[in-house]
């Protein structure tokens, strides 16, 4: 793309409306995002007050307690979880989006509504809606027991793959629109080039389709895994509390231990990862996009 | 030129829902030739690349290269390359990578493969640009990699869809002239699709000038020019003046103007036909030897030529007439037209020609 380099004084004119146009957003970020992150991230390095709240005393002491057994192994559950479930996401989200894609213009505004339908009601009455899908008196299981696949309930609920299948069914149109949204600009045309330079269908989509849509994928899978990692509300509702993630636990260290601190330790080391996962992200969006305009 | 051929179209038909794309297009393109397929939008061109580069299928017909069935063939398999209209570039590969991608998956040698990206690269004035990827480069660049990575196969047919279309001016001069040395140079037969007549007659061998799926002529651009054989080519192939009335002994009879003298092409008599000459071989004459006579409209200046419109009684359309160097006439003065008559062409009016013409006129 060429430059324009416009006058001094039209440059300033630009900065000025660009502050206009970020303004609202940017008062609304230092509110309400950086601030809180500012308490957050200086909470973490303070002692804990006995009824919440914490004592203006430097103390290293909360890091140290992220370190022990109990919650590392937490935070690796929790991580497993968030994982499987963004794997699941993008191996069904990926063809899913791939089909929308490939529909007439007019459907797939269909599909995009069919797959962003559940977002307009409650999370949480969606959620309990599978403890009723899932439980020993469930239609899963009563339907099983009827045709005779099982001759006694299965422990559905209240296990680990009931919170990957919770956690799933909530984030799952988060890995499907952005691949969609890159998809439905992907120019097909390269993939015929890539067949007429002598590649085989499934040669011309390793080669082309993949890589093209590989930034959209990664978006997809930090959409899916962070809130993932942080979510309480799956794990409590189908994980019965058995199935402990990051999350509960910064929600109990700030509502029920009163421990500021450490749910402030722990609130930041989500955060670290999401940082991770964005530089890399970013950096392969790069590597396929050189010189990309569009990128 | 060799009369092999290297490509047999033969009663190709395609239809997309009632839209017929195609309708028994046949025709051959031979041996090292450069054939350009030339017709509006939605004439079928298109539709007849995409045939034979495998991404779609008749519906009925033939398509032989060599003593081979092309149409048997997936896309992947025909040696056959496509430069396409938007260049088609991978924008994560360099340029390169990019030419080098065909050779790959052929599987050559690492070695072959860098040697010929390299000497392609050099014929097509970009090692320089080797490293870069294809939004780093202009419009005329990128238009050169995906040329050079449709060459570097060394298909046995080269297709280029409306390869000038996207440059500009200057550029478009320059990669004509290019694309003509290249032809030779590496010896593959080219066929462009082109709605440019101006694209088409200066670069090809033989043109194919289609219209609603049919071909119409067959030709090289100067036949083309001088012997249209139907009102639609003359028309859309160079500019042309057309006078519309009855086939009588010697010409056509306009209402208004009287008998207008031409060429006889076949024609039954007393059927409706059109005469058609070209507007450089309109003259001004003095009034004994006059077919028509009429008022100077106005006068454009072109550098080289001129040309004058003149207003002729009856005539819908003002007769265009060119002249070399400045005009001698003024607007508002009264002018007297006639032609010689073997330079004009009588024509049945409003007829498709549903053989497509190979060669069958008389030569110039």
């Amino acid at each position: 793309m060429p430059v324009v380099h416009g006058s001094g004084a039209r440059r300033r004119r630009t900065r000025a409306s660009r502050a206009i146009y970020l303004g609202p957003g940017l008062l609304y970020i230092t509110l309400f995002m950086a601030i809180p992150m500012g308490f957050i991230l200086s909470y973490a390095f303070l002692e804990k007050a006995p009824y919440g709240g914490v004592r203006l005393s430097f103390s290293l002491d909360s890091f140290t307690r992220a370190l022990e057994p109990v919650y590392v192994s937490v935070l690796e559950n929790t991580l497993l979880i968030a994982s499987i479930t963004t794997l699941l996401a993008l191996v069904i989200g990926y063809p899913v989006a791939y089909a929308i894609a490939k529909l007439p213009p007019k459907w797939r505004t269909v599909a995009v509504i069919l797959v962003v339908l559940p977002f307009w009601s409650n999370f949480l009455i969606r959620t309990y809606a599978w403890i009723l899908l899932l439980n020993s008196e469930g239609i899963m299981n009563k339907g099983l027991l009827a045709v005779g696949v099982i001759d006694h309930p299965l422990a559905l609920l209240y296990t680990r793959e009931a919170v990957i299948l919770g956690l799933l069914y909530a984030y799952l149109p988060l890995m499907i629109l952005p691949l969609y949204a890159s998809m439905e600009r992907l120019d097909w045309s390269l993939l015929e080039a890539a067949r007429n330079l002598g590649a085989g269908r499934a040669r011309a989509f390793v080669d082309v389709t993949f890589p093209l849509t590989l930034p959209a994928a990664m978006i997809g899978a930090i959409f899916v895994f962070v809130p993932s990692v942080g979510n309480f509300i799956v794990p409590e509702l189908l994980g019965g509390g058995k199935t402990v993630m990051v999350g509960n636990l910064v929600r109990d260290q700030f509502l029920k231990a009163r421990d500021w601190p450490f749910g402030s330790v722990l609130a930041l080391t989500m955060v670290g990862f999401l940082v991770l996962l964005f530089a890399v992200q970013g950096y392969v969006a790069r590597r396929i996009n050189i010189g990309d305009s569009r990128a | 030129m060799t009369m092999k051929p290297l490509l047999t179209i033969t009663d190709v038909r395609r239809t997309f829902g009632d839209v017929i794309a195609l309708d028994s297009v046949s025709l051959e393109i031979h041996e090292n030739e450069f054939f350009a397929l030339l017709g509006p939008s939605g004439c079928g061109k298109t539709t007849l690349l995409r045939v034979l580069a495998g991404f779609e299928h008749p519906d009925s017909g033939t398509v032989m290269i060599g003593d081979q069935d092309l149409l048997a063939m997936p896309p992947n398999k025909r040696p056959i390359n496509l430069m396409f209209q938007s260049y088609a570039l991978f924008p994560h590969m360099s340029v390169e990578k990019n030419v080098a991608y065909g050779l790959e998956r052929e599987g050559c040698a690492k070695d072959e493969i860098r040697d010929r990206v390299a000497q392609v690269l050099q014929t097509v004035s970009l090692s320089d640009k080797a490293r870069k990827r294809p939004a780093q480069l202009s419009g005329g660049q990128r238009q050169r990699v995906a040329l050079a990575r449709a060459i570097v196969k060394r298909p046995r047919l080269l297709l280029l869809d409306e390869p000038l279309s996207a440059l500009d001016r200057k550029v478009r001069a320059e990669m004509q002239l290019e694309l003509k040395r290249l032809q030779h140079e590496v010896g593959i037969t080219f066929v462009v699709v082109t709605h440019d007549q101006e694209e088409a007659m200066s670069m090809a061998d033989r043109i194919a000038v289609m219209s609603n799926g049919l071909v119409e002529q067959i030709a090289s651009p100067v036949e083309l020019y001088a012997r249209p054989s139907t009102a639609f080519v003359a028309d859309f192939v160079g500019s042309s003046n057309a006078f519309q009335g009855l086939r009588v002994t010697g010409g056509v009879d306009v209402p208004g103007l009287g008998v207008l003298h031409g060429q006889p092409v076949g024609e039954q008599m007393g059927a409706l036909a059109v005469l058609i000459v070209r507007p450089e071989d309109v003259r001004l004459v003095s009034e004994g030897e006059a077919f028509l006579g009429g008022l100077v409209l106005d006068t454009q200046f072109y550098g080289g030529r001129s040309t004058v419109a003149v207003q002729v009684p009856g005539c819908p359309a003002p007769v265009i007439v060119t002249c070399q160097g400045t005009a001698s006439v003024e607007r508002g003065a009264h002018v007297h037209l006639a032609w010689a008559p073997d330079k004009a062409v009588v024509l049945s009016a409003a007829t498709q020609n549903k053989d497509g013409n190979d060669g069958q006129e008389p030569a110039l």
